[in-house]
């Protein structure tokens, strides 16, 4: 059969969303960045909000998401994504309003903001991308730099005595009272995006229970800053990573899901 | 059982050649080793063995910059 046959619009089964504008992303190849955007609207083209709809970018590679995503877009200085969302959400309490932000955004610079925004139940979505380094400046340290993992700031990898430990800001917001549905998810692999998109979903439509706030974060790969191939970076990722961030839900209906 | 056929539709000038695709095809259809490169110099991902595509839209599904367009047909 011709290829020609086949691509007729009644057997489309598969196309970028709409919501997306058609400017091309500024992501290195391969990045997670590029799929999160996609499915976060994919879920406002699915829910059909794309008019009520109000996003936050951080500073890091996300910073420019708002020229990306067809959606009303604000961009708030370093870390403050969940301070910003809160008066947005409190001044339109029936608009969606999400926050989209890297780990070098909310789980160092804004530790304050988000732990805060989550415990005080905002009824808001973060979505928090972790790929465990500081993509944007350079490849240095973040807080989520696993042990023993090479930076451009540590270079003979990450030691406890001198640095600390990685911080695990998901399970940590987990404990809180104020957040309703917290999940860790990750996008290399077509399973696991769809996963990512059901949790997606999940943290949107939490919003108009207004029973607090619903966090998504999303390990991902970094591999300009890791220095690897898109391919070798999934591998690695899966390797590392996740026995340290690993998959799943961790708070659903604000409960703590035991493992 | 009827067969599925599918066909994928690369948006040459937003591939960035990351190989997510190539990886991800459990099928094996797509490939970018061909010397042709876009206009940012990557060397975009295409059907190296079309006939074997049943248009499962994984590749679409992993893609980062929404380069796949996906049509699937049954015969």
């Amino acid at each position: 059969m011709d290829l020609k046959e086949i691509i007729k619009p009644e057997n489309l089964v598969y196309k970028r969303t709409e919501c997306l504008t058609d400017k091309t992303l500024s992501y290195c190849p391969g990045c997670g960045h590029g799929t999160v955007h996609r499915l976060v609207m994919e879920t406002v083209d699915e829910l059909g909000i794309q008019s009520d709809v109000i996003g936050v970018a951080s500073v890091g590679c996300s910073v420019l998401a708002y020229d990306f995503m067809d959606i009303d877009m604000t961009q708030s200085p370093h870390g403050r994504a969940t301070a910003v969302a809160t008066g947005i959400k409190r001044c339109w309490p029936d608009k969606f309003v999400f926050t989209y932000q890297g780990d070098g955004d909310l789980a160092a610079i804004g530790t304050g903001e988000t732990i805060h925004a989550c415990n005080r139940g905002e009824n808001i979505t973060i979505i928090f991308i972790n790929n465990g380094i500081y993509g944007m400046t350079g490849g240095q340290m973040a807080p989520t730099t696993l042990l023993g993992m090479k930076s451009s700031t540590t270079p003979y990898g990450r030691e406890v005595e001198l640095m600390g430990n990685p911080i695990k800001i998901t399970e940590l917001v987990a404990q809180l009272a104020g957040t309703y549905f917290v999940s860790r998810q990750s996008v290399h692999t077509p399973g696991n995006v769809r996963k990512a998109k059901k949790a997606i979903k999940t943290a949107f439509e939490n919003q108009k229970l207004k029973k607090g706030l619903s966090l998504v974060e999303i390990v991902s790969n970094c591999n300009s800053g890791w220095k690897m191939t898109p391919v070798e970076s999934n591998k690695w990722m899966e390797e590392n990573m996740f026995p340290f961030y690993p998959l799943g839900d961790i708070k659903v209906e604000g409960q703590l899901v035991q493992k | 059982m009827a067969k599925l056929k599918g066909a994928v539709v690369v948006d040459v000038e937003r591939c960035k050649g990351c190989e997510l695709c190539i990886v991800t095809c459990p099928q094996k259809v797509l490939a970018n080793k061909a010397a042709k490169v876009n206009s940012k110099g990557y060397h975009y991902v295409y059907m190296e063995n079309p006939d074997d595509c049943t248009g499962c839209t994984n590749c679409a599904v992993v893609c980062p910059d929404g380069v796949l367009t996906v049509y699937r047909i049954k015969i």
